[in-house]
């Protein structure tokens, strides 16, 4: 059997795709070894890392991880907490003892710190196999979001409308003026003045579109100097 | 009785044109279209979500549901009063086990992930469209899957084999039609019924006319899905 | 949606800015598209921006109601596709879809659109039946407005089969016979929050909206159905300012047709 890339790194590859023959490839995240071929499983783009081939996923719902920090919204009170949709298929308990840095005595009225529907920005403590989910919100950075915006866009694109160590974010929060949270699950809290939000939202989808295409600090650039249109 | 010229003109051996379209529903976590001929199914995926009722639930793994709907103006004939009956309750079973050997819904305990089966307009052959839109839609959703699924059906009209019937064949009165759900990387069946007559000689060649046919719309697909990450480049 | 997140959709509205960058009374873009069901003898496409709606016709024979017996009947049905919003649920209408299929009929049937008396074959016997289907595709906000366009382009799409001896419906032919359609009703939603009106609501801006106006106009620019919806009540003044604002709006709606 020839030993042989069948694609190139960046390409886009669908499931049941062969990336690559021979036994000398192995099989990393996103792919499986089907006799002697790395195949495809999941729709992503194609990583090649020495020998192993991994892929990038492109789309996909939030998948939760400790340390993360995940914009919520309060959909119950509970006895001694509250649960928290953070858009994904299971739901978070925030206990009364992680949310504010004041304590609460037991029986006080849970809802004058978070009632339902209130947005939060929240890190991830503990996540269990059977994705029972923790999460805190006192901490820094962490806090009730009140008032703005909430946007939702591909969990997976996230880390490019963050950028490096938040370059991208902060970018667009300069030119637009906007409060802007990114949560790790896909939502986006964006607080500032109605014209400014437009184009920071349409500066935020475009790159939620463009994540895995090159050149893309530059377009965004080029768009928040023409005030959001590209 | 020898069939020497198929209805529509096609070859024994020809598909009717296919074309397929993925993320067509943006609301959706994942969808797509697929055409043959003048049959359109639409597929979206909501999941994997929160699945109720609580007594559904797997606590080790995801699971699948499928539902498959045609609108009431799609069928040949009369309206199709909506809120389906047997057939379609069938057939969203045998979707479901089509469809499931291809999925990895293991880190999704509790959870379920919907398929949502549309069709605007029918000309024979909506289980095999509505699979093959399903699929794009599962891989559009970002899921696990170790194939997609292409599903065809092949048949006979009188003295003939042929692939991808329409309904003056389907419904023709001498013949049968067999739909398939085939993997196109290991040609494993996982959708097999039939109806009509035929003898074993001739559905051994039906189901080989099938399987070879498995891959032209994984081809279909495969362009399709990337096409929806290729498109914003200009 | 909690007070403060509608005090801040309201702020953007009161500087004439939608969340989309839209003013209040633009509509997002408006394409349809006309035949695209061959199985139906009349259907529709219908996009407003991301939210998008399918209308089919079939055209079925039967007898008309005894105290109606020189007309043909009509009937609207909406499909609220739980392919099209994560919070549809698949089986028979509820509430919602119920209302929508309500209000399209009414203003179709109210302002006599269609000549249900040449709907009729045979007096007493035999009459055509008009039904439509409205499914939502991909709910983006406001499907009542693109439910009644699409209704209404399936209808000036669709074409008679053709008559069997015994008086059937034969799909196998399409004549060239169109409907006897008299007049051409659309649908404006006009919606209020705080004392902001605007039109064509966003999935968002629906969840916070406290009272909605659908409006029927007619191209002679008369008003063929009314529906009020949401919770918060509307004034007298309120509800004449909605309906100029809806008369307004209709017209540019009508310019995709």
């Amino acid at each position: 059997m020839k030993e042989e890339l069948k694609v190139n790194d960046k390409d886009i590859v669908v499931p049941g795709e062969t990336i690559a023959t021979g036994m000398s490839f192995l099989p990393g995240p996103g792919t499986y070894r089907y006799e002697s071929n790395i195949v495809a499983q999941k729709l992503g783009m194609v990583s090649v890392d020495g020998k192993v081939i991994k892929l990038i996923t492109l789309s996909g719902k939030y998948d939760p991880k400790v340390k993360d920090r995940v914009i919520g919204r309060v959909v119950d009170v509970l006895m001694t907490g509250w649960r928290f949709d953070i858009n994904c298929p299971y739901s978070a308990v925030l206990n009364m003892k992680d949310a504010v840095s004041e304590f609460i005595p037991r029986g006080a009225d849970l809802t004058q710190y978070f009632n339902i529907s209130d947005y939060a920005i929240g890190m991830i403590t503990n996540v269990t196999s059977q994705k029972l989910v923790d999460i805190a919100t006192k901490g820094p950075g962490l806090r009730k979001l009140r008032g703005g915006r909430i946007i939702s866009v591909s969990p997976k694109k996230v880390p490019r409308i963050i950028g490096k160590e938040g370059s991208m974010v902060t970018l667009i929060k300069e030119k637009t003026g906007c409060d802007i949270v990114v949560g790790q699950n896909g939502l986006v809290w964006i607080s500032g003045e109605p014209h400014q939000e437009v184009v920071a939202v349409n500066t935020i989808k475009t790159i939620e579109q463009q994540a895995h295409l090159s050149g893309l600090t530059e377009r965004v650039s080029e768009m928040l100097a023409n005030g959001g249109s590209q | 009785m020898t069939y020497t010229k198929r209805f529509d003109g096609r070859k024994f051996d020809e598909t009717r044109p296919m074309i397929a379209k993925v993320g067509i529903i943006p609301r959706a976590d994942g969808s797509a279209m697929f055409q043959a001929g003048d049959t359109i199914a639409y597929a979206a995926v909501y999941g994997p979500r929160d699945l109720h009722p609580k007594f559904m639930q797997n606590p080790s793994t995801g699971i699948l549901r499928v539902h498959y709907n045609m609108m009431p103006f799609s069928g040949h004939g009369d309206r199709v009063r909506p809120g389906g009956g047997r057939r379609s309750k069938e057939i969203c079973m045998v979707m479901q086990n089509a469809l499931t050997p291809v999925l990895d819904l293991k880190d999704y305990p509790n959870a379920v992930v919907d398929v949502f089966i549309e069709f605007p307009q029918t000309d024979a052959g909506t289980r095999c469209a509505g699979l093959n839109a399903a699929s794009m839609a599962l891989a559009d959703a970002g899921l696990t899957m170790k194939d997609l699924v292409c599903a065809i059906a092949a048949g006979r009209v009188e003295d003939k084999v042929v692939i991808d019937l329409n309904y003056l064949e389907d419904s023709h009165e001498d013949g049968c039609d067999i739909p398939m759900a085939i993997l196109p990387s290991t040609g494993e069946v996982t959708l097999l019924q039939m109806d009509g007559e035929i003898s074993a000689e001739m559905l051994s060649d039906a189901l080989k006319l099938a399987n070879n046919t498995a891959k032209q719309i994984y081809d279909v697909q495969k362009v399709a899905l990337k096409e929806k990450f290729t498109q914003v480049k200009k | 949606m909690n007070s403060e997140r509608k005090a801040h959709l309201l702020a953007a509205l009161k500087k004439n800015c939608r969340y989309d960058g839209r003013k209040p009374f633009d509509y997002r873009e408006i394409t349809v598209e006309y035949g695209i069901s061959r199985s139906a003898e009349g259907s529709a496409r219908v996009k407003i921006g991301e939210t998008e709606v399918i209308a089919g016709i079939k055209l079925e024979t039967a007898t008309p109601y005894p105290d109606r017996p020189n007309e043909g009947n009509l009937m609207v049905n909406a499909e609220l596709l739980p392919m099209s919003n994560p919070e549809f649920e698949p089986g028979p209408p509820g509430d919602q879809a119920t209302e929508l299929a309500r209000v399209v009929d009414r203003s179709i049937r109210e302002s006599k659109s269609i000549d249900v008396k040449k709907l009729c074959i045979s007096p007493g016997e035999n009459a055509w039946g008009v039904m439509i289907d409205v499914c939502s595709i991909n709910d983006a906000g406001n499907l009542f407005d693109a439910a009644a366009l699409a209704a209404l382009a399936a209808l000036k799409d669709a074409k008679f089969p053709g008559l069997t001896k015994e008086g059937k419906a034969n799909y196998e032919e399409r004549t060239k016979n169109k409907l006897p359609l008299k007049r051409e009703p659309l649908e404006v939603t006009v919606l209020k929050v705080g004392d902001q009106f605007f039109v064509d609501p966003l999935s968002d801006e629906e969840k916070v909206v406290e009272a909605r106006l659908t409006v029927g106009v007619t191209e002679k620019d008369t008003v063929c159905a009314l529906q009020k919806g949401g919770q918060s009540p509307l004034t007298l003044k309120d509800v004449d300012e909605m309906i100029k604002i809806a008369q307004k709006a209709a017209q540019k709606l009508r310019k995709a047709l």
